[in-house]
């Protein structure tokens, strides 16, 4: 039987995305140090906007956002124990679902906080980046209100 | 905040993409690999419609049927087709124009592409006989680059009815 | 409607298929599951099928199966970037139009080369989730604690999903896991993925499994006892995890009710890779374990080839129709972060 052979191999695209206008305003937004949401048929606020709306497959308006508060509430958790590349932090640490306050939908995004410390329905603000530059990542986290 | 950025409204984003991954061949590949590293090309034979696959993949893609016969071809073989290329492209630096070409070795079915030396653009052909040219012994790896290139021998061209089916 | 049925079903899974590449893999499968048909390749009338490059992480890897198909002379054929259950869903409709009697449903891939918790990270989406690389574990954990915050639904819970789905994997020659374990054992291990343990998230797994499907009295002069399709749907929710209630299925409900399921099935094979999944689904397609028989292969907590599991719990669900341990079988396969999209079939024995 031939000794079977193996070799590591890596994949890599750099990829350039157009965001459309929606999106676009959204991470114009954050670059502004600021989050935004839509309003959708049901008069709920959705955060990250979408481009149309769930119910109605109308577009939304991408001029006509509404501002949320860079403060709200974790809406559910997760700890993460073994950080994967290009994830927010290179040590174990919490994804969360956050409902800012003035939202109706919750952003996914990851928790910088003593473990023992993480729960549902405290509450966390943003940590924005040093640098902003219209990107998810302008987001650096969230870290608990104290 | 960036002044470079201004007010103009964000229009596009960068989101590299990485995956890293741990390849195994399979069998039929690790064996054609070992094959090279001894400087020998190991292909397999259909049991079903009798033809020579090299590389081998485990399977015969014509009959959906495994491979099982081993069988070495040679490392003389026909050109049966070439293309004369102007264009470097991605992270290639070869001299231009250079000559790639696809190589049916003797005993196989299946062409293997090939980097073609020893000939002009203007006298390469169609059946024009080619024998491989290998890296020196202590550079073979497991890999089909320890053949460097094929360069014609001195024989008469193979007849078209020889390797049409190749094509 | 056209009545199509289950012929034929093969499958094999193992952890780390390092001395064989997918189409030697899939090779012997194909073999098996058209041997009892008498049928060839060339034979079928149309032949579908689900996997993704991304597995392996190269391009045409998918495609490039083909070859354990023998595909000369040419045949008619498509392929999903999605788990194989999809892609007998398409062939089903194919089936419907009436001018093929067969079709050949097979999916493959080996999880183990790459990172598949973080392969999967390549269907979020590429604006505002894909860049943050959530693995499908984190996810899912995101998902588990909801339902554990919601009333009524505790760590014990996903004990005894896990200690049942062992028991019935000692039957199943393909399960990666199988050893025998309690409820106190289970939850004396560490959390993981608070609040999900290693137990709770699925094996990698490599494999392919394949399905022949037929219609009418082609089924029946193709299998002793075809398992009926009587229902098919395949329901999608919103892409972005934060906008949905991830403590229930509206999808896999919705695809219930339309599948026909009507809150009854002698057994259901559900494609739950977490634990905390199973309950979601068994509520979302009014079943319950008091007069269904869950998972009896153990499910995809045992055995988790990615692309495959969902065509599995199709697979499973017929053969045991067809071998007369149930008259009528739900089965249900996901593809998407949190249970996504869902796809629901209903299959009865011949009446």
């Amino acid at each position: 039987m031939t000794e079977v052979l193996s070799a590591p191999h890596s994949m890599e695209f750099p990829y350039t995305r157009s965001t459309g206008p929606m999106v676009g305003a959204f991470l114009t937004g954050l670059r502004e140090r600021k989050v935004f949401g839509v309003r959708d048929s049901s008069g709920r606020v959705v955060v990250p906007p979408p481009e149309y709306d769930a119910r109605t497959a109308a577009a939304l308006p991408h001029d006509d956002l509404v501002e949320v508060s860079p403060e709200g509430v974790v809406t559910s958790w997760s700890w993460n124990p073994k950080p994967r590349l290009g994830q927010p932090f290179e040590r174990p640490f919490a994804w969360a679902l956050v409902r800012l306050d003035g939202a109706d939908t919750s952003l996914l995004h990851a928790l910088d906080a003593p473990r023992e410390q993480i729960a549902t329905g405290m509450r966390v603000r943003v940590r924005w980046a040093d640098e902003t530059t219209g990107d998810i990542h302008d987001i650096a986290c969230f870290e608990a209100v104290r | 905040m960036s002044a470079a950025d201004g007010s103009k409204p964000v229009k596009g984003i960068v989101t590299p993409i990485r995956l890293d991954y741990r390849y195994t061949p399979g069998a039929a590949q690790s064996r054609f690999l070992h094959g090279l590293k001894e400087g020998r090309l190991l292909g397999r034979r259909c049991p079903q419609c009798g033809k020579v696959y090299v590389p081998p993949r485990g399977g015969c893609p014509m009959c959906g049927v495994e491979f099982a016969e081993e069988v070495e071809v040679a490392d003389t073989g026909t050109l049966v087709t070439y293309a004369v290329v102007n264009v470097n492209f991605a992270n290639r630096v070869i001299d231009l124009p250079y000559i790639s070409g696809e190589v049916l070795f003797d005993g196989s079915d299946m062409t293997s592409m090939v980097l073609v030396q020893g000939v002009s653009p203007d006298e390469v052909r169609m059946g024009m006989r080619v024998r491989a040219h290998w890296l020196p012994r202590d550079e073979w790896d497991y890999s089909f680059t320890n053949i460097d290139y094929v360069e014609p021998i001195d024989e008469p061209d193979a007849d078209y009815e020889s390797f049409k089916e190749a094509l | 409607m056209r009545p199509v049925a289950v012929v034929s079903y093969a499958q094999h899974a193992s952890a780390r298929e390092d001395n064989r590449n997918e189409v030697e893999i899939l090779l012997p499968v194909l073999r098996e599951a058209l041997e009892p048909t008498g049928l060839t390749t060339q034979d079928i009338g149309f032949t579908v099928s689900g996997s993704s490059d991304y597995l392996a992480g190269q391009a045409f890897a998918f495609v490039s199966a083909l070859d354990a198909v023998g595909p000369w002379p040419p045949i008619a054929e498509s392929h999903v970037e999605m788990d194989g259950a999809f892609a007998l869903y398409e062939a089903w409709v194919r089936l419907q139009h009436g001018d093929i009697d067969t079709a050949l449903v097979y999916a493959f891939g080996k999880s183990s080369p790459g990172d598949i918790a973080r392969v999967l990270s390549l269907q979020l989406d590429p604006y505002l989730v894909g860049p943050l690389w959530p693995d499908a574990v984190s996810l899912a954990a995101l998902q588990a604690r909801a339902l554990l915050d919601a009333d009524g639904i505790g760590e014990k819970d996903l004990a005894r999903v896990v200690a049942r789905d062992r028991r019935n994997a000692a039957g199943n020659p393909h399960a990666q896991v199988s050893e025998q374990t309690d409820e106190a054992t289970l939850l004396a291990e560490p959390l993981y993925a608070d609040p999900l343990r290693k137990h709770d998230c699925p094996p990698v797994s490599d494999g392919a499994a394949v399905v022949v499907l037929a219609a009418g009295d082609r089924a029946r002069e193709l299998a002793e006892r075809p398992a009926w399709i009587r229902g098919i749907d395949h329901r999608i929710e919103g892409q972005y995890v934060g906008s949905r209630d991830l403590t229930v299925s509206a999808s896999t409900r919705i695809a219930a009710q339309r599948a026909g399921v009507d809150g009854r099935a002698d057994l259901a094979e559900l494609h739950a890779p977490f634990s905390h999944q199973e309950l979601i689904l068994l509520e979302a397609l009014g079943l319950d374990e008091d007069t269904t028989a869950v998972n009896p292969s153990g499910g995809a907590l045992v055995s988790n080839p990615v692309m495959v599991a969902g065509l599995v719990r199709i697979g499973e669900a017929a053969r045991r129709v067809s071998a007369g341990e149930g008259q009528r079988a739900v089965a249900h396969a996901t593809s998407g972060p949190c249970l996504q999209q869902n796809l629901v079939c209903v299959l009865e024995a011949e009446q």
